[in-house]
């Protein structure tokens, strides 16, 4: 069997903090093949950018520790790799665009400057070579007048036109994965969807593959080919992107798919809500970390923790309950 | 059935002026809002929809006389709050009330619970001593909390709790009116639904009429009556909540429309969407004309030259579009 693009297996990251030590990522596995686009859904704290920032150890420690688990890129390991090897995969194979384009790009230096940094870096080019090569990446991703703009600092951008850049500045390189951690969570509606238009039209253009992180169900839909949703540190459940709108099987699914008000709505329903909070976790857990604020939740389930298991042999699910009967499978 | 008017606004105008120089002298204004009128029926739900910086907040802030009105005038239950001063003001503040976007930000974490949501009734003079106490544990009751938590303080609650705490304080002096000024966008999806579910409730259970202020369509569908949609500092459409969904005529309406993601994978692939060119030009220097001509798909020559007017062009649907028929109908022939 060829390599898979990422394959990523039993990931565990902590914390340490004056409260404890936090199990942020708790043995999360998936793989990805080149040129998908998947989705890594969840609410505030579940884990998801963290798996994706231990992926290209960008977590800093202390206090951060990657405890557990592999990352194989191509099939190499990418949490064993000597920082000059992985210096070398991080933005020149795998990059990333962050939630807030402001805090991510260099307010000193102007866009052309910070455009051409990893284009010298990584692709040996002379400041020439970088310079006319920012020009067609700023023109790819629709900034008008872009030998002007190159002399332009960040401030002078608008928000969305700064998640421009960043998307030019992850794409300089030619990377095999875009890694897209809240990309429009700061951005308003009408600007959201300029920045997934850009993206899905480049994804077509250069065939990257794309790991999406995001809170919005809705966003998941209209992208991802296959999502995976995370919980307390855990991935619990994982299915293609219809199949999962269609039949979410974890109870955690349902209810966030029930919690969310519709645009198409054609009757007023009440919201379905979830009772209490999202656990922060002290130790790891070793019963079902969604019991407390499941309403189907079973002696079992307090006794032990699921193991994501193949409900069909593509939906992946770690629960016991058959959300239609409320019984055990 | 006529509906009772609670508030009504007037071409309500706020400008922010810009100060420069060493003598401070002013250079210009951001219009944060430029001419806004609309009325609020008692025991409704008023969604005010608009991207960052369009003026939905300061147009909530506006009516509740937090900011006061450069122009127009803001009437409320019979009185023109823009002419009351001092006592007579602070009089009217208990009919209004307001609940906050960042339950982080808008609780005094010097106080306790209990002194956050008793204040107000102390300010007021309704209550006192052993009365001020039934009162909170009766709104700590109220948005489902336990009385318990009077003697904590905000910083050992979560954002979902904090929100009810803003909640509990905004219901103390037994209010008419609400301002929601994006009272959900910072919680967490599983909790929004909580905090969107208990207002509703309330709205129930107290006849409370809120202008419920929001960048989330969806939301806004779910819990408004009727809404209304700005843009750059004036409204460019209002109607009831289903007219304005399956019928929007404004360009911008049905463009912010068709860019709210659907949660569900087979509804967005059937989708046309309209994506908008650019960005929202400055409310320091806006466009002239028509303030939506410099994104708007279907603008004119004639939309640089004049500012369209706010009319009703079916019982119920506002509309300010050239575009738009006096009858309701967005002609889209115009386009050259």
């Amino acid at each position: 069997m060829p390599n898979r693009l990422l394959d990523v297996q039993g990931l565990e990251t902590h914390f340490k903090t004056q409260e404890g030590v936090v199990h942020a990522v708790n043995g999360v596995s998936f793989a990805m093949e080149e040129g998908e686009t998947l989705g890594i859904v969840g609410e505030s704290g579940c884990g998801k950018s963290v798996t994706v920032l231990s992926m290209l150890r960008l977590i800093p420690s202390p206090p951060g520790k990657i405890v557990a688990g592999k990352a194989l890129f191509h099939g190499d390991d990418l949490l064993k790799m000597m920082s000059e090897e992985i210096r070398h995969v991080r933005g020149a194979q795998i990059s990333m665009i962050f939630q807030d384009p402001m805090t991510s790009l260099n307010p000193v230096l102007t866009i052309g400057k910070q455009l051409a940094e990893p284009l010298i870096l990584h692709m040996n080019m002379t400041q020439e070579q970088a310079r006319d090569r920012s020009v067609e990446l700023l023109e790819m991703v629709g900034i008008p007048n872009a030998v002007e703009r190159l002399k332009d600092y960040p401030h002078q951008y608008s928000g969305g036109m700064r998640q421009r850049v960043m998307i030019a500045m992850a794409l300089s390189c030619n990377p095999q994965i875009l890694i897209a951690d809240e990309p429009t969570t700061a951005l308003d509606v009408t600007i959201q969807a300029q920045i997934i238009e850009l993206i899905k039209r480049l994804r077509d253009e250069l065939g990257m593959a794309i790991i999406w992180i995001t809170h919005d169900l809705g966003v998941i839909a209209g992208i991802a080919q296959r999502v995976v949703v995370m919980y307390g540190g855990y991935i619990v459940e994982e299915a293609y992107v219809k199949e999962l709108y269609a039949n979410p099987q974890h109870p955690y699914t349902i209810g966030l798919l029930g919690s969310l008000p519709r645009l198409d709505e054609t009757q007023h329903q009440r919201l379905y809500s979830i009772n209490g909070l999202p656990p922060v976790l002290y130790q790891k857990p070793s019963v079902c970390p969604f019991a407390p604020r499941c309403k189907w939740a079973m002696d079992s389930c307090w006794r032990e923790n699921p193991m994501l298991e193949p409900f069909t042999p593509d939906h992946r699910v770690a629960c016991w309950v058959d959300p239609k009967t409320g019984k055990r499978r | 059935m006529s509906k009772e008017i609670l508030l009504k606004v007037d071409n309500l105008v706020k400008h922010f002026p810009i100060y420069r120089g060493v003598f401070q002298r002013q250079v210009g204004a951001v219009r944060a809002v430029d001419g806004v009128t609309f009325d609020v029926y008692r025991g409704e739900t008023l969604g005010l929809v608009g991207e960052s910086g369009c003026g939905k907040s300061t147009t909530g802030r506006t009516i509740l006389q937090l900011y006061r009105p450069t122009s127009g005038s803001v009437n409320f239950d019979g009185q023109d709050l823009v002419a009351l001063k001092g006592e007579e003001l602070r009089q009217m503040r208990r009919k209004m009330q307001m609940i906050f976007q960042d339950p982080y930000a808008s609780l005094n974490p010097r106080m306790t619970v209990g002194e956050i949501i008793g204040e107000p009734l102390m300010v007021h003079n309704v209550a006192s001593g052993k009365e001020i106490k039934e009162r909170i544990t009766h709104l700590l009751d109220i948005v489902s909390l336990s009385s318990a938590f009077a003697n904590r303080y905000p910083h050992e609650f979560s954002g979902g709790q904090r929100q009810r705490i803003g909640v509990a304080r905004a219901l103390a002096l037994q209010p008419e009116f609400i301002v929601c000024d994006e009272p959900i966008s910072a919680l967490d999806v599983s909790i929004q639904a909580q905090v969107i579910n208990l207002l509703e409730d309330l709205q129930k259970q107290f006849n409370l009429t809120y202008l419920f202020i929001a960048h989330d369509l969806s939301v806004v569908r779910h819990i408004s009556d009727r809404v209304a949609v700005m843009y750059l500092g004036v409204l460019v459409e209002l109607a009831d909540r289903d007219t304005m969904y399956n019928n929007p005529l404004h360009p911008y309406t049905q463009a912010l429309l068709s860019a709210v993601p659907i949660p569900d994978p087979l509804a967005e692939e059937r989708r046309q969407r309209t994506v908008l060119e650019g960005d929202v030009p400055s409310p320091v220097n806006p466009p002239s004309g028509c303030r939506f001509r410099t994104r708007c798909p279907l603008a004119y020559s004639y939309c640089a030259e004049a500012q369209p007017d706010w009319r009703e062009v079916q019982p119920g649907h506002f509309v300010a579009c050239h575009s738009v028929s006096d009858t309701g109908i967005l002609d889209k022939k115009e386009v050259m």
